[in-house]
């Protein structure tokens, strides 16, 4: 990722792709890993501070902010000294192993295309089989469901962040759209999942280029001020604004999902009920395993179109306008559009995850969206490793999945967050999967003859 | 004044630039003609880079009209565009001083940017594309070809999927170029392409540049500061001095002018060199090696 750019001696001479922790090893003595562990420090204090450096607790009266500033230092201190005891085992390891042993088994390690792909496929199996392994619980599925809400967010924001390089930290305002977008479409109109699915997206999306258009102008640390308060001016809306929204109580009984119209109860006024249609005993686990292949499904097309957008040429325009935008300018590339449409790309599949997430809970209010999710689906893809669909399942599940199982230790939940997070960073302080594959390579191009320019 | 029997191509009048009391361009006319190079010289610090700058639309000028006429389309008034307009519309392409590359991305994948126009037309707002319609595979393919042609004429074909910012610099240098025309331009400007190369891929690059006029027939405008490299390619030069016109000539004329060599004597050439040309320098000491 962070390769350096214009110094040749970086060039063709190590095998291992630039900016990977080996090469920072390699060429590294005590000073670089200084470096490195430093920034992985910092890095780990600025993730750290809205997830652990605020609590609400309850006083008399009310709620309360609890600030724990002594936690994210000891967090960031962590990653620091942890990083700079790994830097150090690796380089003694590396000077100890025989030195024609070690580039390849280290790009074979997840890093190499290949095996990458196979991951996910294996990856995608497994999430295929997940209800029908043997200790996959209640629980467990619901569980897995949230954690694809999780990962479809982490996809969706990734075009935003992780492609067009746009610091986005409102980016649960869009989720908070599509969720009240399909509750109150099918309370007021009586409109069906299906139906209310992509007019969330496409609200989401409008409202994404709503934002974007005074906002995209902005660089850099102003973006991502301007669109952390757009988030939070979502919520307050959304708290304030009673009649359509129902305020603080927000939107209950939410039309829960049906099988094509056969809804998941254990009796119908009308039609015929999931269980009669196949004639199964009733059951309530059948509702579950329904919501977790429908949230699989809906996060596979997420991949699936964000995979093929990145091969488009205005995936193309995202990544180079990340790289530099002069030079953007320079080739006739609307710099104003293009963010544009990554900003409402990225808002368009939290729309769609929204309106999941509503039809799931059957219940939403304003404290779903609050600031604390985009920092959550943030240090997602960020730790992912910008840019990569794997990286952000992996991180996904450590961020997510983790804490989770810790719930019923409650106040400590944050802290497996945090633990989570802090493990990644030493383990790959650029992100799980920070490499990056070329979106087409010439030698898988066929020749075709005639050729000219 | 230097007279050409070529169609006019870029019209430049009474152009200026001001950074605050600066004229970094000051009342500068001239006209650029098709299929001609262009040699724009001048110490350091003249405004060679502004008038580039303006010529793209990163500057809007403080004053003065740039008028390009490519032949098969309509006359374009720049000082009024966009940047992304004139690359795209106007059709002018130019390299940077300090090269602009898109460093994460490979080699293939920049020279695909470069045509992002005809690309993101094909793919019809991404929908022909992400259905892999017939039109869009069809220009993909167009694209792929084209960029072939430019990895194979800049020798670049062997480091095709390899991030653009592990390059030598040279290479570098030379991808910029070949992004550059893959935009399929009617003027490309060139700032300083040769700096920091070594003589040896001066020398193809100087042939790069002959070639390009030569087969693509269009209009090029050249920054550069070996004054023997201008001589000999040059069909044309302009010389800047503190943002003013003092010569216009052909390369024997400007030779002998008497306010070029003012210009060029009177300035010790290698003093207070502006930070980033410096910094070129350097960087090429380094690149230089390797
Ligand atoms: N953005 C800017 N703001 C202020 N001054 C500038 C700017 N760009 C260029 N200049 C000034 O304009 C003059 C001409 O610079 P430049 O065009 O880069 O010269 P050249 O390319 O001929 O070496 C210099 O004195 C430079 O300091
Ligand atoms: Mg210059």
């Amino acid at each position: 990722m962070a390769a350096p750019s214009r110094s040749p001696s970086s060039s063709t001479s190590s095998p291992t792709p630039p900016g990977s922790a080996l090469e920072t090893v390699r060429q590294a003595p005590h000073g670089r890993i200084l470096l490195d562990a430093l920034a992985a420090g910092v890095l780990a204090a600025l993730l750290a501070l809205p997830i652990l450096g605020f609590r609400l607790i309850e006083v008399t009266g009310g709620l309360a902010l609890d600030y724990r500033f002594r936690l994210v230092g000891l967090a960031a201190l962590g990653v620091f000294a942890g990083r700079i005891l790994v830097l150090e085992a690796r380089l003694a390891l590396a000077a100890w192993r025989p030195a024609a042993a070690r580039p390849e088994t280290r790009r074979t390690f997840l890093g190499a295309y290949a095996s990458r792909q196979s991951f996910g496929w294996i990856l995608a199996l497994l999430a295929l089989i997940l209800p029908w392994l043997p200790f996959a619980d209640r629980n467990l599925i619901d569980k897995a469901t949230l954690l694809l809400i999780y990962v479809m967010l982490g996809w969706g924001l990734n075009v935003v962040v992780g492609l067009a390089g746009l610091l986005d930290l409102g980016y649960v305002a869009f989720y908070a759209v599509g969720a009240y977008s399909y509750a109150l479409l099918s309370q007021n109109f009586g409109l069906s999942f299906w139906v209310c699915l992509p007019l969330a997206g496409l609200l989401a999306a409008v409202f994404g280029m709503l934002l974007g258009f005074p906002v995209l102008r902005l660089r850099g640390d102003y973006l991502a001020i301007v669109t952390l308060g757009f988030g939070e001016i979502v919520r307050v809306i959304l708290l304030n604004w009673q009649d359509v929204t129902g305020g603080p109580n927000g939107v209950s009984g939410i039309q829960r999902p049906s099988f094509f119209g056969h809804p998941f109860t254990a009796t119908t006024p009308t039609g015929t009920t999931f269980h009669d249609l196949f004639g199964l005993p009733f059951s309530p686990d059948h509702r579950i395993i329904f919501l977790y292949y429908l949230s699989l499904t809906l996060a596979l097309a997420t991949n699936l179109v964000t995979l093929r957008i990145r091969r488009l040429p205005i995936g193309r325009a995202w990544e180079a306008l990340r790289e530099d935008e002069i030079a953007c300018r320079s080739l006739g590339i609307d710099p104003t559009r293009t963010k544009l449409s990554a900003f409402a790309t990225g808002a368009m599949f939290a729309g769609f995850a929204g309106s999941f997430f509503a039809t799931r809970q059957g219940f939403i209010s304003p404290e779903s969206f609050s600031f604390l999710e985009s920092a959550i689906i943030l240090a997602i893809v960020v730790l992912g490793g910008l840019g990569s669909q794997i990286g952000i399942v992996l991180s996904a599940i450590l961020l997510v999945g983790l804490p989770e199982w810790f719930r019923d230790l409650q106040q400590y939940r944050m802290l497996a967050f945090g633990g989570a997070m802090v493990l990644i960073m030493l383990w790959r302080p650029r992100g799980l999967m920070a490499s990056r594959d070329p979106t087409v390579r010439l030698a898988a191009v066929p020749t075709s003859p005639g050729t000219g320019g | 004044m230097y007279c050409s029997s070529r169609p006019a191509l870029l019209t430049v009048d009474h152009l200026s630039m001001r950074f605050g009391g600066l004229f970094a361009v000051n009342d500068l006319g001239f006209t650029a003609y098709g299929s001609e190079i262009t040699a724009i010289i001048g110490p350091n610090g003249a405004g060679k880079t502004t008038l580039f700058n303006c010529l793209t639309g990163f500057y809007k000028p403080s004053v003065g009209r740039i008028a390009l006429t490519a032949p098969g389309a309509p006359r374009f008034l720049l000082e009024r565009m966009d940047g992304y307009r004139i690359a795209r519309d106007a059709r002018v392409a130019r390299t940077f001083q300090n090269i602009r590359l898109f460093p994460g991305m490979s080699v293939l994948e920049n020279l695909l940017v470069g045509q992002h126009t005809p690309l993101m037309r094909a793919s019809r707002y991404s929908l022909a594309g992400l259905l892999g319609l017939r039109g869009y595979r069809l220009q993909e393919r167009r694209s792929l070809d084209t960029a072939r042609y430019w990895l194979d004429r800049t020798g670049l074909t062997a480091q095709a999927d390899q991030p653009a910012g592990s390059l030598p610099y040279g290479s570098q240098r030379r991808l910029e170029i070949a992004r550059a025309m893959c935009t399929e331009p009617a003027l490309l400007c060139l700032d300083e392409p040769a700096a920091g190369l070594n003589p040896r891929e001066s020398l193809d690059l100087n042939q790069l540049i002959l070639d390009i006029r030569q087969e693509q027939g269009i209009g090029i405008l050249l920054i550069e500061h070996d004054m023997s490299v201008v001589m000999t390619i040059s069909d044309h030069v302009i010389v800047l001095d503190h943002g003013s016109l003092i010569a216009d000539d052909d390369p024997a004329g400007v030779r002998c002018d008497p306010a070029v060599i003012r210009a060029y004597l009177g300035t010790a050439e290698d003093e207070d060199l502006p930070t980033e040309v410096a910094a070129d320098l350097n960087r090429t000491a380094a690149g230089g090696r390797s």
